[in-house]
């Protein structure tokens, strides 16, 4: 192969090349580490990529697209899937006219999550057809191959990602490009696409039937393959764990599974059958071994220990020799911080010295949780800040429940506060309620990303704005505007105000992020060039009219 | 064949992986310990070998402890350098050192910012670029492959200041060795 047909890439970049190679027409999702380069990379490329208010809206646009006859890529992380499970679910029976691809990234052993759920579940349990690539060059061969299931079994498909499989490099040689995108056009098929139950109970039985002729012929798909060895151990494994049993194991005989749903049990049996010992090795929930032993093929799981965390080479080997002693706890980083001159230092040392009792949410600000801040008391995932905040004042005495505060990022409120604040508004504890909205300009924890309050699109060029002081006032009357770091006294002033009150009130703590500060400041000249360009152009136009 | 200079094969590796290279790269967020290891793993590239790369970012963006695995050679599999095998451990960040020591192989060698007097740089940014000079006098990859990789993982109004830290770094080394009579610290 000629060299310069080769490329060093990260799994995430290997994506949104497939993604361009393959046509995909639009490509949304919602920023979450590891998923978040693909869409940047795929839009950079050339690409259409914008970023959606959250995933199941990104998932219901994508629908839309492949519903045309389009070819779509939707991206999230594992804990995205959980926002757009209620879209999967349905469009799994509905099905699609053109291609939907679904990339998942899970996080196992968190090193950005909040909990290390294993996708492959979903797969099972929307029956949605599921491949799991274990590097770069995969990672572009199974995106081409998921748009190509999609498109031929009009069903979407769920493409899983790791970490490892997401942020490692190496290697990808690139196909050539498939031809031209797909012409769209629209057909009615109200039967198809109206999920009512007269017509959502055939289209269960269709998706049943569906799955199993992909079943039938994944036995001989090209997805899943041997890489042959020592008959003495056979090892089947998925992902980025292949690569590590590949290097644990070199002698081993491998079933390397890229077909992850639906399962064909038969080559599985078969290859259990040739090998004198047969394990199943995998990260995260034993849902190989679960299927394959309940389909009463003799095969090894690994001890309960490795559901926990990574895999690595040298877990790979502890597993090998069925070592299940305790493993040496890994020597401690430094964790991370806020950071030197954030202004949600001011808010979190402010919430300490209220002793409030801080429902928090998910972002940077989360780092308030941790010394010397010590300000946060919940977290669990996107928006739940304000209906958690709600609960514990409906429930404590009054007293404690009067220093309750929500505080939620301005991207996570859009992802998932309104309708917490609509709760607010309808079902007011008689305390009052006081909602903390750090509004920093950016998607900070993921890496500075635009989203609808920034009023700029995935590429930073200006688009309609969603304007969350606007909302907050419609919707609870009482809201605050403050910069806490320019005003920290008056910012603890206003807060002890609203909190005493027990009304219910918005305070918006308003001050970019310090490491997007510059960017946005460039953003917004450029825009502003750009509107004074065009004034100039219609002043310019007017004249020629006049003349 | 190996692509260390001077340095016995790793022992503990088993055939398939004893003539891979492994480097672990590791700082605190903002030191640009990622972009060290992208350009090793461009040079490393660029001379046509298999390379993997394998990072933690996130979370650690916000001043944590960060870390970036780079393995070369004929045929990588496992883009994670093994605990106790690592062949070269750069640390751009002396607080560190000790949560990191135990990645490298008996024999292997700490890279950290002691090997460079930094007041040299012109840009104490440039650390990890330095650390990369110190670096390349130990690997057998081209001078251009390495000029190749600065190049592409670096804006061009940032290229003269590297090009020195890379010099720095280089001369660092050579010097070290000199003093220590061409042993390997």
């Amino acid at each position: 192969m000629h060299q310069s047909d080769r490329r060093l890439l990260s799994g995430n970049e290997a994506i949104a090349l497939a993604a361009i190679d393959g046509n995909v027409t639009l490509g949304t999702g919602y920023p979450g580490t590891p998923s978040t380069e693909i869409l940047e990379r795929f839009s950079a490329a050339g690409g259409r990529g914008q970023w959606a208010p959250n995933e199941k809206v990104a998932m219901e646009v994508g629908v839309g697209v492949a519903t045309a006859g389009a070819t779509a890529l939707v991206t999230m992380k594992h804990v995205g899937l959980n926002v757009a499970a209620d879209v999967l679910f349905t469009v799994a029976y509905a099905g699609v006219d053109g291609a939907l691809v679904v990339a998942v990234a899970d996080d196992p052993g968190m090193s950005s999550s909040q909990n290390e759920q294993d996708s492959r579940h979903y797969a099972l349990a929307a029956a949605a057809p599921m491949i799991e690539p274990s590097d770069s060059q995969e990672a572009y061969e199974f995106t081409l191959a998921a748009i190509e299931m999609s498109r031929r079994w009009k069903l979407p498909i769920l493409l899983r990602l790791t970490t490892r499989v997401c942020h490692s490099k190496s290697i990808v040689v690139r196909r050539g490009l498939d031809g031209h995108a797909a012409s769209t056009t629209f057909t009615r098929d109200i039967a198809q696409r109206v999920m009512i139950p007269a017509h959502a109970r055939p289209a269960h039985r269709r998706l049943r039937r569906k799955l199993d002729e992909i079943r039938e012929e994944s036995k001989a798909s090209s997805l899943n393959r041997i890489i042959p060895g020592n008959a003495g151990l056979g090892i089947i494994t998925s992902g980025a764990t292949f690569l590590h049993v590949r290097e644990a194991a070199p002698e081993a005989t491998v079933l390397k599974l890229g077909m992850i749903h639906p399962l064909a049990i038969e080559p599985i049996r078969a290859f259990a059958a040739g090998v004198e010992r047969c394990l199943v090795i995998e990260e995260g929930d034993p849902y190989l071994a679960d299927r394959i032993l309940a389909a009463g093929v003799k095969i090894e799981s690994r001890p309960e220990m490795y559901r926990f965390g990574e895999l690595n080479v040298a877990r790979v080997r502890r597993i090998l020799s069925r070592d299940d002693t305790p493993e040496p706890a890994p020597p401690r980083g430094k964790p991370p911080q806020l950071c030197p001159g954030c202004s949600y230092r001011a808010v979190f040392q402010t919430l300490n010295r209220l002793d409030c009792i801080v429902a928090g949410d998910i972002g940077c600000y989360t780092l308030g949780a941790l010394p010397p801040f010590s300000a946060m008391d919940t977290q669990l995932c996107m928006g739940a800040s304000i209906g958690i905040g709600l609960g514990l004042r409906h429930a404590l005495p009054d007293e404690q429940a009067a220093r309750v505060v929500s505080v939620i990022g301005d991207s996570t409120f859009v992802h998932s506060g309104l309708t917490g604040l609509a709760e607010m508004v309808y079902n007011p504890p008689k305390t009052g309620h006081v909602l903390l909205i750090l509004d920093n300009g950016t998607t900070a924890m993921t890496g500075q990303q635009e989203h609808p309050a920034t009023g700029r699109t995935m590429g930073h060029e200006p688009t309609g704005r969603l304007d969350i002081e606007a909302i907050a006032r419609t919707m609870v009357g009482v809201v605050d505007v403050i910069d806490p770091t320019a005003d920290p006294v008056g910012f603890e002033q206003l807060l002890r105000r609203r909190l005493e009150q027990r009304r219910l009130a918005v305070i918006i703590a308003r001050r970019p992020c310090l490491l997007a500060a510059a960017d946005i400041r460039n953003y917004e000249k450029a825009a502003a060039g750009k509107t004074a360009e065009s004034a100039l152009a219609c002043e310019a136009l007017g004249a020629e009219i006049d003349a | 064949m190996t692509h260390v200079k001077s340095m016995e094969p790793n022992p503990a590796a088993p055939d398939v992986i004893r003539n891979v290279t492994n480097v672990v790269f590791a700082g605190i967020g903002g030191q640009g310990v990622i972009r060290a290891s992208d350009v090793l793993a461009a040079a490393a590239f660029a001379e046509g070998l298999d390379v993997k790369k394998a990072e933690v970012h996130g979370m650690s963006q916000r001043g944590g402890s960060v870390r970036s695995d780079v393995r070369f050679g004929s045929r990588v599999f496992s883009p994670m350098v093994p605990d106790g095998q690592a062949d070269f451990l750069l640390v751009l960040s002396g607080d560190q050192v000790e949560n990191n020591r135990d990645l490298l192989r008996p024999g292997g060698v700490l890279i950290d910012p002691t090997w460079v007097d930094e007041s040299r740089l012109l840009s104490r940014k440039s650390l990890n670029v330095a650390l990369l000079g110190v670096l390349a006098t130990k690997l057998e990859l081209s001078p251009d492959a390495w000029a190749k990789a600065l190049r592409e993982c670096f804006k061009s109004e940032l290229h003269h200041a590297n090009e020195r830290a890379f010099a720095v770094g280089r001369e660092s080394a050579v010097a070290v060795a000199r003093e220590s009579g061409g042993i390997t610290p």
